[in-house]
């Protein structure tokens, strides 16, 4: 009996260390103050945008990535800017788009190169200044920067 | 002239919402990486990118971008916007070493 409740919880456990937390920690660093200069006075609040991206990455020199943000997208309405920042690359920044009414569809995709595993997140700004964002952990296998 | 490859329809409606994916060659050379003599290669990267869609009335930018090293080499951009009226989408691309490229597409909307 012993024997069997040791072995559950074992497994238990090894389960608990192989399923990363689903709910991203805060942001801390170099990303947190990006994301701040970024949003500004702005409070950053989460939901309205969707950051697609592998979780598991075999080869960090060609991630695509998209970013879709909930919005009507009419005149008075919608989203201006969206920017994607990393935590762990040489630089923090690794694209901004600016869109507008006309976009019709707030979604953009592209293809990125991470150098580790690491958070990513996406920040849309509407047209009334409010900045929206979605935190993803991704994990790289084969990082970008290596060979040559 | 790097090549570039740029997906969007040649026709649609008015007011439909239309994808348009545009692709370039290029190595966007980060300037973190060593080359084959240990020195750091110089940076080399596409910076901004932009879609003007002229048509006829208006004439005005409908999405633009500013890349960093982050991205991939041969930067591939996909995007939408409302098909208004006939006319062309022209496309830049500007980067460092004074990279210059304009492309243009027609799209007929009925």
């Amino acid at each position: 009996m012993k024997r069997r409740a040791a072995l559950k919880t074992g497994a238990g456990l090894a389960a608990l260390l192989l399923v990363r937390p689903a709910a991203a920690a805060p942001l801390s660093g170099e990303l947190a103050a990006a994301v701040r200069a970024y949003a500004g006075d702005a409070p950053v609040n989460e939901g309205r945008v969707r950051l697609d991206i592998a979780e598991l990455i075999d080869n960090g020199n060609a991630v695509p990535v998209a970013v879709s943000v909930e919005s009507p997208m009419t005149a008075t309405d919608h989203v201006v800017a969206i920017v994607i920042f990393n935590e762990k690359n040489p630089q923090r920044d690794v694209v901004r788009f600016q869109l507008g009414a006309r976009a019709g569809k707030a979604q953009v995709a592209t293809r990125i190169r991470l150098a580790t595993s690491q958070k990513l997140v996406a920040l849309a700004k509407m047209r009334d200044g409010s900045i929206w964002s979605h935190t993803v952990d991704v994990i790289v296998t084969l990082a970008a920067c290596i060979e040559d | 002239m790097a090549r570039t490859l740029i997906t969007a329809p040649k026709s649609a409606r008015r007011g439909d919402i239309i994808e348009i994916r545009a692709l370039i060659q290029h190595p966007m050379e980060t300037g973190y990486r060593p080359g084959a003599d240990g020195k750091l290669l110089p940076r080399d990267l596409i910076r901004r990118f932009s879609c003007r869609y002229d048509d006829g009335a208006n004439n005005e930018v409908v999405f633009s971008a500013e890349l960093f090293a982050a991205v991939a080499a041969n930067p591939l951009i996909s995007f939408h916007t409302r098909a208004t009226a006939t006319g062309t989408l022209n496309f830049l691309w500007e980067g460092d070493n004074g990279f210059v490229q304009r492309e243009s597409v027609a799209i007929s909307v009925t």
